[in-house]
């Protein structure tokens, strides 16, 4: 591996941008597959670049032949992003164990008192309401986002702007009465029955969860879930249309 | 995935410092292996590791072959599973078999 594909490989992911890496096996010659763009030693072949995009949709890596060489592709995906919403207590323990599971986690709350860095440690936090601080940011389809601040003025507006964007979950916590209440106050700001159905709520797996840090695992075991099955969903149509 | 890419971190940091490193990359597995396609183990010139290739059953071996990859600079294709010769040694429990592909970071 050369060191400029290395610094490529890095560039990428702090941009929060899909790439493919090509390796020649029999000389470990590279070749790098931007969604808009190709680099290296291979730019010219139709064949490997055609594969690569396939690569890239399915998130896939594989060893595949061309011509009478194997290239190995592997995809570099952006980490799944987790935006919590409320620096509550909950959210202390869900976000060191988010980012144990690989989770690009933010914090979001502007209630200054709450999100400071002696309460968390090494995660991002912004202190701007939820629905400012996502237009920012740009929710993709590797985003989850989870409200836990119990108070309508803060998650209301975070659920409303994360219903309107591509994030592959979203969870809200609060009890069933709670949640039927949340549905109303939506209703009336646009949110539809069909868009709400997408809120995960009350939040997490149903799993007897009590402490925060049980509730944390709840949240994460249901984000888990709903991205694999969500990954597994979208590798079956492209290999058939491949 | 995202682990590939704290391996690579680590990896840029032990370039920085100016020491030998090599990348190990699953490329194949076959049957129930324990490290998906594109999973990488980072080497450097004494040995330290970062990542995995498997549930550890073949790390040591993959070190040894980045080790002579960091001093003769040649990329190695290695094959490890219940078939193979250094089973008794190196092979994976889980009877799964995986290649992993080995170069020198330059």
């Amino acid at each position: 591996m050369q060191a400029k594909t290395l610094a490529a490989l890095q560039q990428a992911r702090s941009a929060r941008k899909a790439i493919v890496l090509a390796t020649r096996l029999s000389d470990a010659a590279e070749t790098l597959i931007y969604p808009d763009r190709v680099e290296g030693a291979q730019a010219g072949d139709a064949t490997l670049v055609a594969a690569a995009r396939r690569a890239l949709g399915t998130g896939k890596s594989e060893t595949i032949d061309v011509g009478s060489e194997k290239i190995f592709l592997n995809v570099y995906v952006p980490p799944p992003r987790l935006i919590i919403v409320g620096a509550v207590h909950i959210a202390q323990t869900l976000a060191p164990m988010a980012t144990m599971l690989e989770f690009d986690v933010t914090v979001v709350d502007p209630r200054g008192a709450w999100a400071t860095s002696q309460r968390f440690p090494g995660v991002k936090i912004i202190k701007e309401w939820a629905d400012e601080a996502f237009q920012e940011m740009g929710l993709d389809v590797s985003t989850a986002v989870v409200t836990l601040t119990h108070d309508p003025k803060l998650d209301d507006p975070a659920l409303e702007s994360a219903l309107k964007s591509d994030a592959f979950y979203i969870g809200a916590l609060g009890s069933r009465k709670t949640h039927a209440k949340r549905k109303e106050r939506l209703s009336q700001v646009g949110i539809t029955d069909e868009m709400f159905a997408r809120v995960h709520g009350p939040v997490g797996l149903n799993i007897g969860a009590k402490s925060p840090a049980e509730i944390a695992v709840s949240i994460l075991g249901q984000i888990i879930e709903v991205r694999a099955r969500r990954l597994e969903a979208l590798a079956v149509p492209k290999v058939v249309a491949a | 995935m995202s682990d590939a890419l704290e391996v690579l971190d680590q990896v840029g940091k032990w370039k920085e410092a100016g020491k030998g490193v090599a990348v190990a990359t699953v490329i194949v597995t076959w049957g129930s292996s324990p490290r998906p396609v594109g999973s990488q183990l980072g080497v450097d010139e004494t040995g330290a590791m970062v990542g995995s290739v498997s549930g550890g059953c073949i790390e040591g071996a993959v070190v040894k072959e980045a080790l002579d990859a960091i001093k003769d600079g040649k990329p190695r294709l290695l094959d490890f599973g219940v078939s193979d010769e250094q089973a008794w040694d190196v092979g994976l429990a889980c009877g799964g078999k995986v290649q992993v592909f080995v170069e020198k970071v330059n």
